[in-house]
């Protein structure tokens, strides 16, 4: 009972992880850059939904009701169009003109964005009119059907998010599929993933399709931030931060590049914390050693398949 | 389209200038690549760029279509000049293949081809998502049109077969399918007979030869002299970036300033991409 209480609840963890990693890995396939600002577009994401509550279901969130079910697509548009819009700008003014610089300075470039997101939501949020202060955490709206009392399946706790979560992640991976396998656009972004000076030679709008990758990324780190906002009820402004760091972790673990190795990198980041978590027995386990588990097996895997568990060896281009 | 003169191989060469390079100069640093040189290119011809590694033949490609941004000199397509741009250079109608192959190896024969024409086609990425009826009648017609090329070439059994699983002769055909996707007018070939056996040189020769006469025009850089001397109109031998003779197979030939260079002991391998 204990261990498939600890699957959900891995699983979880792992869903979100995954929606997240996947924005890593789409970003570094196409133009090998780790996005490190990647955990604020996420952190956006889930502002962005909160400020859509406040302006169109105001009435609901100063009575401390919920939502209604309806609202919930509302939010996920108004999560994604902030995300989005933010990965979107970033692109433009900060990394596209150091796209021939070396690659420490895009790098760089991102932890400085990272901080001026964090910032700025912390410093400049509660001075929009009619809004919460965020130097704090900020209470999530909650959303009727998605939120309220968990099921109880034969003594395991399924959480109404934890459904939301899954459903998101098994969603946005089939889109991902199709939409990578199936579409132009999306074989174009084959194309400048494996060269992009031929890419470029065969006509494919190489900037385009990087700004695509941009946006797919912010995309699902958008439906992560409210995955995460009716998990934990709250959000604030660091929120990206560990996220972000476990999510690129995720990534990693998967084989950087590849998209399904978020996926697998993820769901199986989020296992080992939560079976860490409960069946490490003494001093090593519990949750406050959830996260050395959780790095000692992307050590381990980094040591033993350093490309990652689906990545293929890179091969340096001339 | 009026008649000029027939070519030995009983083939007309129209009047019309396809390709005009004025002049080009690609210098970096102080090594000079590609050194004044001037090339007209009319529809219907198959001109030969010959010359010793480091010549600067694949540099010159490299000008022409937008790779490298000639540090002097001009290039038009048709009359209109060509900016420095490759995604620009493939729309207006200038294609290539690649000496050392690049193909998109983990893509099947056919999505390289299907990559080639994208550049003709409108759809976007929000109407490749909700699947239009436009969308989908323009993605059937390119995967069509990508069949039937690959058919063209030789290899309409391949289709299903990841790029980089292909022999190696046929990833050089292949690479030649996915350019003629773009709709060119003009052809350039990087050594497409490298690496291969005779027969298949031969098979290469008449593919060229049947986009001659499909109306392209075609620029081939080669090192295998009885290949270029038996497949161009007009021939030009470049030695160390600049063109040391222009003119007929025959005349190039026979010219003993193009032994010269070949034979001689002179070191001209500065160009270190000519050689990879």
């Amino acid at each position: 009972m204990e261990l498939a209480q600890q699957l959900v609840n891995g699983l979880t963890l792992g869903s979100l992880y995954a929606l997240i990693a996947v924005g890593y890995t789409v970003v570094y396939g196409i133009i090998q850059l780790i996005n490190f600002a990647h955990g604020e577009i996420f952190m956006v994401g889930a502002f962005g939904a909160l400020s859509t509550a406040l302006l169109f279901f105001r009435s609901y969130v100063d009575g401390g009701e919920m939502l209604p079910f309806w609202a919930l697509p509302v939010l996920i548009v108004g999560a994604v169009a902030a995300s989005v819009a933010i990965a979107v700008l970033m692109e433009r003014i900060a990394y596209r003109p150091l796209r021939n610089a070396p690659r420490l300075a895009p790098l760089i470039t991102a932890i400085g964005i990272s901080v001026f997101l964090q910032e700025a939501v912390r410093l400049l949020y509660g001075k929009i009119p009619s809004f919460p202060d965020a130097k704090q955490k900020v209470p999530f709206p909650q959303i009727e059907v998605v939120s309220g009392p968990a099921f109880n399946l034969g003594g395991v706790t399924l959480q109404r998010s934890t459904i939301f979560t899954v459903g998101a992640l098994v969603i946005c991976a089939a889109g991902l599929f199709y939409f990578v396998s199936r579409t132009k656009t999306g074989r174009a972004m084959q194309a400048v993933s494996q060269d992009p000076d031929t890419a470029r030679l065969m006509g494919i709008n190489v900037d385009r399709i990087i700004v695509v990758a941009f946006v797919i990324g912010a995309t699902l780190a958008a439906v992560a931030g409210i995955a995460q906002g009716l998990q934990v009820t709250n959000i604030n402004f660091k929120m990206g931060f560990l996220a972000g760091l476990k999510a690129f972790t995720a990534a990693v673990l998967g084989g950087i590049g590849n998209v399904w190795g978020a996926v697998i990198g993820g769901l199986t980041l989020g296992l080992v914390e939560a079976l860490a978590v409960q069946f490490i027995p003494g001093t090593f386990g519990g949750s406050p050693w959830k996260d050395v588990w959780a790095f000692a097996l992307l050590i381990l895997v980094l040591v033993f398949r350093p490309q990652g568990l689906l990545g293929a060896k890179v091969v340096d281009r001339a | 389209m009026t008649v000029t003169d027939p070519t030995p191989s009983g083939h007309v060469i129209g009047d019309r200038v396809v390709l005009e390079a004025e002049h080009v100069t690609m210098r970096f640093g102080g090594l000079t690549a590609v050194g004044d040189v001037s090339m007209k290119v009319h529809d219907g011809e198959i001109v030969g760029l010959i010359g010793p590694n480091g010549a600067g033949k694949t540099t010159f490609f490299n000008c022409l279509t937008g790779m490298y941004v000639p540090t002097e000199g001009r290039v038009t397509l048709g009359g209109e000049q060509l900016p420095p741009k490759p995604l620009k250079v493939v729309r207006a109608g200038m294609a290539r293949t690649f000496q050392n192959i690049r193909l998109f190896g983990n893509m099947t024969a056919l999505e390289n081809v299907m990559v080639g024409r994208y550049c003709r086609t409108s759809s976007m990425a929000l109407t490749s998502i909700l699947r239009g009826p436009k969308f989908r009648r323009e993605e059937e017609a390119t995967r069509l049109r990508a069949q039937e090329l690959l058919d063209y070439v030789g290899l309409g059994k391949s289709t299903e077969i990841l790029a980089r699983n292909l022999p190696y002769g046929d990833q050089r055909r292949l690479e030649i399918a996915r350019a003629l996707a773009t709709d060119p007018q003009i052809l350039l070939l990087d050594e497409p007979t490298a690496g291969m056996n005779p027969k298949e040189t031969e098979e290469t020769m008449h593919l060229i030869f049947k986009i001659r006469d499909s109306g392209l025009a075609v620029v081939v850089i080669e090192h295998d002299m009885r290949f270029i001397f038996n497949l161009c109109d007009r021939v030009l031998c470049l030695v160390r970036g600049e063109v040391l003779v222009e003119g007929s197979p025959g005349e190039v030939q026979s010219d003993p300033r193009v032994i010269e260079a070949y034979i001689g002991g002179d070191d001209t391998d500065e160009d270190e991409e000519e050689s990879a």
